[in-house]
């Protein structure tokens, strides 16, 4: 689908926030995304590669929390996990349900270094 | 050298959901009540888009934003012929529209003399969905030949939507589609969402669609 410019999104946002913490490079950027967001962890790696060279996150190892998605029955109350979308309920089999987690899509943090002070 | 870590914990296209918020409000600063369509291609956006400004050329001032892949004037030549403004945008390959190509789109079009604007996005069913252009409704053109079972396939742009349209029900006796079978995925994935099974080609049931556009447009200026 879209991960070229997902992938330019999350760039953005690591070097914006890198700037803001004076970093010299970016070593890691800690993703969070929930199992119902459509996207490619191989693809975003591979964007990932080619846009971040020639800039501080080059070579960041890019790292993804995945999120299962957690529903709950609005008939019964009942929160449930799902392997595929569309599944009723496994306790009362109704299809009335709200996405509790599963649409998470954000970049919780980066990890930097700094230059050294020349202080010694 | 040891790394540190920064907390960010920012949504990945906070970015674009910036200027979504810039692109609303420009919007109600001049009270344009304003549709995102999508839908596959070839699903009929652009007559169900004809349709309704012919129906509504007496009642509302309708602009027009076309989203296409390549540069062409195709959709927005049509609009233009049917007595409205229209702007078209070409995402240059992009599979969706996002809100910074919107927000130049909008300050193309007369605001201060039109009442709705639509935009219709690019034919693509997973893309779209995830990128909030600020529009008032997402609306989504479903049609009976490209089959009952997109519901179950495509479920995320299904989730975000605040109507929807079944066009080509002139088609229902050519083809092999369950209404039921698709209503009920879609029930699954967004209860109670609003639907009005048409045909562009023939008129039938357009009525209804058009008179609950109508009261929307109504009621969202006695809310301003």
């Amino acid at each position: 689908m879209h991960e070229l410019s997902v992938t330019e999104s999350i760039l953005e946002l690591a070097l914006e926030n890198a700037r803001k913490a004076d970093a010299s490079k970016v070593t890691s950027i800690n993703l969070v995304i929930g199992q119902l967001s459509s996207i490619v962890d191989d693809s975003i790696q591979f964007y990932w590669d080619t846009i971040s060279e020639d800039t501080i996150c080059q070579g960041a190892k890019l790292s993804f929390d995945r999120i299962p998605a957690v529903l709950k029955c609005q008939d019964c109350q009942k929160e449930f996990t799902i392997d595929q979308e569309l599944t009723a309920c496994p306790n009362c089999g109704s299809y009335r349900s709200l996405i509790i987690h599963g649409e998470e899509f954000y970049l919780d943090s980066i990890e930097i270094e700094k230059d050294q002070e020349e202080i010694k | 050298m040891s790394a540190i870590r920064v907390p960010v914990v920012e949504k990945i296209l906070s970015a674009n959901d910036r200027v979504a918020g810039e692109n609303r409000d420009l919007l109600d600063k001049n009270r344009v009540f304003s549709i995102n369509i999508m839908a596959s291609p070839g699903a009929g956006k652009t007559s169900f888009i004809l349709q309704t400004i012919k129906q509504l050329q007496n009642d509302l001032r309708i602009g027009v934003i076309e989203g296409d892949t390549a540069p062409v004037t195709i959709d927005s030549d049509k609009v233009i012929k049917a007595g409205m403004p229209a702007v078209q945008i070409n995402t240059g390959g992009d599979c969706h529209l996002e809100a910074n190509m919107l927000s130049d789109g909008i300050k193309q079009l007369p605001l201060e003399d039109i009442d709705v604007m639509i935009v219709e996005n690019v034919g693509n069913l997973i893309c779209p969905a995830a990128w909030y252009l600020g529009t008032h409704i997402n609306l989504l053109v479903a049609s009976v030949p490209e089959g009952d079972d997109k519901p179950y396939k495509y479920p995320n742009i299904y989730r975000g939507l605040n109507v929807m349209i079944i066009n080509k029900t002139d088609l229902m006796p050519y083809v092999e589609y369950n209404m039921e079978y698709f209503r009920q995925g879609v029930e699954m994935l967004n209860p109670g969402l609003v639907t009005f099974p048409l045909s562009c080609r023939t008129g039938e049931g357009v009525d209804a669609w058009v008179d609950w556009l109508k009261a929307q447009v109504k009621q969202y200026r006695q809310g301003k």
